[in-house]
């Protein structure tokens, strides 16, 4: 089954003409992605040749979900346009969106994430900020190497893109149902528990990694709602223990204000909701297989 | 990006916000001639980016040009919580008749804004959240909508501003929110607004954060980073476009991808445990590490003279291990004889193989390679220990 991309999804790239998007379009297609085209205003109606593969560039996101049926988009667009793009992808109701645009405005996230729920949110958002979503062997919307992990029966949600790299590497051996990295930013479409929530529905997902970091209080949240709603075993990770207060970590929404964020105060919460925390991703991926060799 | 009062209250003024006038001095000659010039008693306010000031000693009151050039010297050079004022303002003193708190700022949980107000302004907000949580009226904002008359009016009936300034504090708040959206900040707040005797509404101090993703739109942004204030590391990184945080440890840390990087510093902080010794900075290259990252990365690094040794802990995601490993031949080259630390790296993913095998047959004299994310790191403090 895998959580919100799977094989019958049809995935169009906005920004698909930029350097970013040129690269990660010949990945995703080489990972078995079906990519049905791409957006540029500026460049509709051409033709792009990936490696053989022939995309046509539409003008807009509608236009082109009403030529190819997409009811993916993935976005590369740069921060000063990626306001626009999105807010042009909830308008055209596509059902998911993932942007991967780092650098993006916070009142710009605020901006399209109210115009999202405004309007019914009948596009699932994923990011910005963020490496993607993967089904392997399904497809691949986003900028996670499909090398790393095949198809398996763990779900995967996480902040960071290289943590969640470096996870799916450790258990590489039992594959994943989905992985999702949900992004670094303060305001972020898709949460942990909104991962949770479809991992617990899918039937093929039997065990769920969740990796957070430092910064609000997300983690916690997710603690309370495993608590009460996810029966699957849960393993966990924080990033940042000896993070110090008031400094920014990378991640714009990575930062230890006051008491607030704490890693310790993450773990002691997923701790207390059942879930195994691990102090290293190591120890995380140790942690599931322990799981993984009872089920 | 943090504000100073003073940069917060210019911002302020700029959308018509009343502040009181005052003026910035970096020596207690100036201070004492802007004494001269408001007329006395005027407030002298150590600009740091830290709250606690007045606890700290940081604002002293006036009467004469002469009592201020002393309180200058006083406050100037400083330590407040690690920060040294080098900047106080100037400012006539105001009579206060009552306190209030007010802020803008973003509410995560809710992915949106949030308004809180308070009557009981003054003190530290935080306390009269845990208290009195009832005092504190928090507004959800509709980052669409914004704030209008209508909305500054039912945030200030919620906290309860009394009648007579009621017309004057939405108006403020208004202008706050115009601040708030036209420079787009992640925080604006005020604490105290204050009434005066005569009834006037006015914004007493002020806090600001500005998103510096959004400084594409704001070049005049720019000019409000205290260069001075900057740890000389971290302005060099930051003139390369490198993310890094200077810590206050003995092993270097390089690696890709904020949270791998975060992870790295809490492994390695676990592994220095034994042998006294920590992370040293934050320093993250980003997916596409190229060589020329990787010697600029290097570069800032080794040039920290508490650095003993150093950590490269790439995940060859996007970025493929034989172009890192590439990376870390040609930056030891360029580096040349400045290149005097132990270096270890652990390397993993894409083309991890071709990456180990340049690095092994380089063969450079300061690097270690180490198969696993643990094990490097214990390599790495170890090393750090027996360089101090």
């Amino acid at each position: 089954m895998a959580i919100f991309l799977n094989e019958t999804s049809k995935v169009i790239v906005q920004g698909m003409t930029g350097a970013e998007g040129t690269k990660h379009t010949k990945r995703m297609l080489a990972s078995g992605t079906n990519i049905v085209g791409g957006v540029n205003p500026r460049k509709a109606g051409e033709k792009v040749d990936f490696d053989g593969t022939v995309l046509p560039v539409f003008g807009t996101v509608k236009e082109a979900m009403e030529a190819t049926g997409a009811n993916v988009t993935v976005i590369f667009v740069p921060p000063a346009f990626s306001k626009a793009a999105v807010l042009e992808a909830i308008d055209a109701e596509i059902e998911l969106a993932v942007v991967i645009t780092e650098g993006i405005p916070v009142h710009d996230t605020a901006y399209f994430w109210a115009h999202a729920v405004a309007t019914g949110n009948k596009t699932r958002i994923i990011g910005p900020n963020c490496p993607g979503i993967i089904s392997p062997g399904k497809s691949n919307a986003g900028i996670i190497p499909a090398n790393i992990a095949g198809a398996g029966k763990i779900g995967l949600v996480s902040k960071s893109g290289t943590l969640t790299y470096q996870m799916m590497y450790e258990l590489r051996d039992f594959g994943f149902s989905t992985a999702i990295g949900i992004g670094g930013d303060p305001i972020i479409g898709t949460t942990h528990i909104d991962a949770l929530e479809a991992f617990q529905a899918d039937e093929e997902t039997v065990a769920i990694v969740m990796i957070g970091e430092i910064g609000g209080d997300a983690e916690e949240r997710a603690a309370a709602y495993i608590k009460e709603n996810v029966t699957k075993p849960v393993v966990g990770y924080v990033a940042g223990f000896t993070a110090p207060e008031g400094k920014t970590m990378g991640h714009a929404g990575a930062i230890v204000s006051g008491s607030a964020g704490t890693a310790q105060a993450k773990k002691e919460a997923l701790e207390a909701a059942g879930v195994k925390v691990g102090k290293t991703p190591s120890e995380t991926a140790a942690l599931m297989r322990e799981i993984m060799s009872t089920i | 990006m943090d504000l100073y009062e003073y940069q917060a209250k210019d911002l302020f003024a700029a959308h018509g916000v009343p502040v009181l006038p005052g003026d910035v001095a970096t020596n207690p000659a100036d201070a004492k001639a802007i004494a001269a010039k408001f007329g006395q008693p005027v407030v002298v306010k150590a600009q740091v980016k830290t709250g606690g000031r007045g606890k700290a000693g940081g604002v002293k009151l006036a009467s004469t040009a002469e009592e201020t050039e002393e309180k200058a010297t006083a406050i100037l050079g400083l330590d407040i919580k690690g920060h040294i004022v080098h900047r106080v303002l100037v400012t006539p003193a105001s009579d206060i008749a009552e306190e209030y708190y007010f802020s803008f700022l973003l509410d995560r949980a809710n992915r949106t804004f949030l308004a809180m107000a308070s009557v009981e302004g003054g003190m530290d907000i935080e306390e009269v959240a845990a208290t009195k949580p009832e005092a504190l009226a928090k507004i959800h904002i509709d980052a669409i909508q914004g704030v209008d008359a209508a909305k500054a009016k039912e945030i200030a009936d919620a906290a309860n501003f009394p009648a007579e300034v009621k017309d004057q504090v939405v108006d403020v708040i208004v202008k706050l929110w115009e601040t708030f959206v036209a420079e787009d900040a992640t925080l604006v707040e005020v604490n105290p607004l204050v009434r005066d005797p005569q009834g006037k509404i006015v914004a007493l101090d002020g806090k600001v954060t500005l998103d510096e993703n959004a400084d594409f739109r704001h070049p005049a942004h720019a000019e409000l980073v205290d260069k001075q204030a900057e740890n000389p590391l971290e302005a060099k990184a930051k003139e390369k476009g490198l993310n890094y945080v200077k810590l206050d440890g003995e092993v270097g840390i390089i690696g890709n991808g904020a949270g791998l990087v975060m992870s790295t510093l809490d492994v390695v902080a676990y592994a220095g445990e034994q042998y006294g010794v920590k992370p040293a900075n934050f320093l993250d290259i980003g997916g596409g590490a190229s060589a020329e990252v990787m010697a600029n990365g290097l570069d800032v690094i080794l040039h920290d003279e508490a650095v003993r040794s150093v950590f490269v802990n790439v995940f060859g995601g996007i970025t493929a291990c034989d172009a890192v490993a590439n990376g870390i031949v040609a930056a030891l080259e360029i580096l040349g004889d400045e290149a005097t630390k132990p270096l270890v790296v652990r390397l993993d993913g894409n083309n991890v193989e071709e990456g180990r095998r340049i690095l092994a047959e380089a063969n450079h004299p300061l690097v270690t390679v180490v198969d696993t994310m643990d094990n490097a790191a214990a390599k790495a403090a170890e090393l750090a220990a027996a360089g101090v």
